[in-house]
């Protein structure tokens, strides 16, 4: 048995997450307390990052919680678990960005931590300048970087615009241009986040295509943190399970996505019924519905930037139904984002059926949702918008952002949708009135 | 990056990557670790930092490249899209002196050591202004930069020291303006000018000190941008830049040396001016005060800096 690259041992991660506050009910105990906080914020302040004083108080969350594994030389895992389970703690702190609250973790290599690609990208720097910023932070030489330029322009496909400002770029060409140089890190552990595989459809295939080939054929060891399933059957051969900082499972990957999976804990980008199970009535029923990306394969990941399809695939049981579908989008609190009708379509819509099967396809575009979690349910109807019946919280997805609108923007964005809108700033008069 | 130039002990996480020195094509791929000897220690050893921390000088040396595009970043981008670009380090201080010259020099008529008040306010202000702009970005690098803090792992001095570098520029280009201001009034060095170097070195590791105590106070404490506005202001009054050192009563003037600027402005005008003999004891003073503070910001920040992607 080989010796393992990684060894983690009883690794574990507190956060205090400072005291409650308290209520003030008038504007005269407002004042007072402000006159009256600075102690009681120092003191408070001093404890969040003091954890050792007091690590069993009421207001401590063990962000991981003795976390222990080992990973052989070669091996992709997949680091899976629901937001808040301790993937990017852990992510973190194997990164060196954070330290440990007690035990370690022992690297046997080289080690490339990618949590964002484009960190310290600059838009007032050309690509190329951009490219020896970025690798110098992400550990490499100049001389490296230099030896590999013409492999990372090659592979992000914009030699034309290597000499111009990054602010410039659409925003397929910056994450292109970002990702080009990550994937040219050369380390022997590489430590991945899922929100690396963003762009359009053909992009995300290379970059998944490229960190295969890396482990694959360069034999590099690889812990690839998601909440994607299918990215994480396809690419990973051990799946390690968190949930609420400690390992719950750890294994083969499939039978740990599977146990994730029936958890219910994860997103459902496709669902289908057999016969007998379908939700419907007597003259239509709901036998698949699936995510897709515009290129047609079942989404990965679903970038907010990015158009997405919905697809209902359904059965007519009786000759002459009209089927009519409305699109139900949720957000995780079950608050109704919007409902979409079919009845604008034009060609199919309003037509008695024959008996059969088909296939009716949402696009929901680009630009339109903000990130977070989202639930998608349909209420069909038989024919004049009555029989009709209800299919919960069919699909399930997490819609990431993947910066692309935000250019400059340090924060997040507020609200259920974040449309991309057109803003004009216009002269009126120029010097004083 | 195989370029066969790499020492054997070199940051060993590269040892395993380029195992044949000068091989083109260790790039693409087959980087075995198999040498077994390099087993028993690993490359990265994560746990609880404990203690009193020390700088990490192989791993500096292993970034070196890091720093070098952090300077040249901050230097590109300071007047990208400006009209006047790099002219506006000469305008600050230009400016100050026309201001100082109106107000202190004709209007209150404070002394300037027995040389035109433009030039004696200008040779201080180009030190000032390096140091108050280092100490300002110095002082909210690490807020500033908390993206990166949170996303990648690398020394984090570089962030505080590389405001201070890059200043540097700003500092030439105000420092050849004063050399045309000398000749335009006659003004020769004297040959204490060869301490310049010195002096200036005195003055970054003073603006490092400060910098990296205020960079890690403020990753915690928001307080400190509030009050580094402040501080540079009492600063500057503090330092003999409207005024000489002569107004200062002799029985204070020992005190008053503690700032570190007093013996570097003092210095830069008594080699450069003539405006008297070469303040040796304030130079010592602000010596051994700007390494004291150098020491104190560096342990500090080095005891601190594990906990910034927590608190930022």
């Amino acid at each position: 048995m080989p010796k393992p690259i990684v060894e983690v041992a009883s690794l574990s991660k507190l956060y205090r997450i400072g005291t409650r506050e308290r209520i003030n009910r008038t504007l005269r105990e407002t004042i007072t307390d402000l006159l009256a906080s600075p102690l009681k914020n120092l003191r408070n302040m001093r404890r969040v990052t003091r954890v050792e004083e007091d690590p069993y108080g009421l207001d401590v969350i063990w962000a991981l919680r003795n976390v222990s594994f080992e990973v052989q030389p070669g091996e992709v895992v997949g680091i899976i678990g629901r937001n808040g389970a301790g993937k990017s703690t852990l992510l973190k702190i194997l990164s060196h960005i954070t330290d440990p609250s007690s035990g370690e973790a022992r690297l046997y290599g080289r080690v490339a931590s990618l949590l964002e690609i484009g960190t310290g990208f600059h838009q007032e720097l050309t690509g190329r300048e951009n490219i020896f910023l970025n690798g110098a932070i992400l550990g490499m030489r100049k001389a490296e970087i230099a030896s590999k330029f013409d492999q990372i322009v090659d592979f992000s496909g914009i030699e034309k615009f290597i000499d111009t400002p990054v602010k410039r770029y659409s925003s397929g060409m910056y994450v292109r241009l970002a990702f080009a140089v990550a994937a040219h890190l050369e380390s022997e552990i590489l430590v991945v986040d899922e929100v690396l595989a963003v762009g359009d459809a053909s992009f995300q295939k290379k970059c998944l295509g490229k960190m295969q080939d890396i482990s694959s054929q360069e034999g590099r060891t690889i812990l690839f943190v998601s909440h994607n399933m299918p990215a994480v059957r396809k690419f990973c051969s051990r799946g390690i399970l968190l949930e609420a900082g400690e390992v719950l499972l750890d294994g083969e990957v499939n039978s740990v996505a599977n146990h994730y999976l029936e958890s219910g804990q994860a997103t459902k980008g496709s669902r289908s019924w057999e016969r007998g199970d379908r939700p419907g009535n007597a003259s239509l029923q709901v036998v698949s519905a699936g995510l897709r990306d515009l290129s047609g394969s079942p989404a990965f990941l679903i970038t907010i930037s990015q158009d997405l399809q919905v697809d209902l695939t359904f059965e007519v049981a009786t000759d002459g139904a009209i089927p009519q579908f409305s699109l139900m989008l949720l957000d995780a609190e079950g608050n109704n984002v919007f409902s979409s009708l079919n009845n604008k379509e034009n060609n199919e819509y309003g037509k008695p059926l024959p008996r059969g099967l088909y296939k009716t396809t949402c696009l929901i575009p680009g630009n339109l949702l903000n990130a977070g979690r989202f639930f998608i349910s349909f209420a069909c109807f038989s024919g004049g918008w009555t029989d009709g019946f209800r299919v919960e919280n069919v699909l399930s997805f997490d819609a990431i952002d993947d910066g692309v609108l935000k250019g400059d923007y340090p924060g997040t964005y507020g609200g259920y949708i974040r449309p991309s809108l057109r803003w004009t700033t216009v002269g009126l008069t120029t010097g004083p009135e | 990056m195989c370029n066969g130039t790499r020492k054997e002990n070199d940051h060993a996480s590269y040892a395993a990557v380029c195992i044949h020195p000068g091989e083109r094509s260790c790039d693409t791929g087959a980087a075995p670790v198999n040498d077994a000897a390099q087993r028993e220690k690993p490359q990265l050893h994560i746990k609880p930092r404990k203690g009193l921390q020390l700088v990490d000088f192989h791993e500096l040396g292993h970034y070196a490249d890091l720093l070098y595009f952090l300077v040249a970043r901050n230097i590109k981008v300071k007047y990208k899209q400006t009209v006047l670009g790099g002219l506006w380090a000469l305008i600050q201080p230009l400016l100050m002196m026309a201001v100082f010259t109106l107000f202190f020099g004709r209007l209150a008529k404070i002394p300037s050591d027995g040389i035109p008040y433009p030039i004696f306010s200008y040779s201080a202000m180009i030190a000032w202004v390096y140091f108050a702009q280092a100490i300002n970005q110095s002082g909210n690098s690490i807020i500033g930069e908390g993206n990166l803090i949170s996303k990648v792992y690398f020394p984090r001095l570089f962030i505080p020291v590389t405001p201070v570098l890059s200043g540097l520029i700003d500092f030439s280009l105000a420092f050849v303006v004063l050399l045309l201001m000398m000749a335009f009034f006659g003004i020769y060095p004297a040959p204490t000018a060869l301490l310049l170097p010195l002096l200036v070195l005195l003055m970054v590791m003073a603006a490092c000190g400060a910098g990296f105590l205020l960079a890690a106070l403020n990753a915690k404490f928001r307080d400190i941008q509030h009050i580094i506005p402040f501080l540079t202001q009492v600063w500057m009054f503090a330092s003999p830049i409207v005024y000489p050192t002569s107004m200062v009563p002799e029985k204070f003037r020992l005190v008053y040396a503690l700032n570190p600027l007093v013996g570097v402005i003092e210095g830069f005008r008594a080699s450069l001016l003539r405006t008297g003999p070469f303040p040796t004891v304030m130079v010592l003073m602000s010596l051994c005060v700007s390494l004291a503070m150098f020491v104190v910001g560096l342990v500090y920040f080095k005891q601190v800096e594990h906990r910034f992607a927590d608190v930022i």
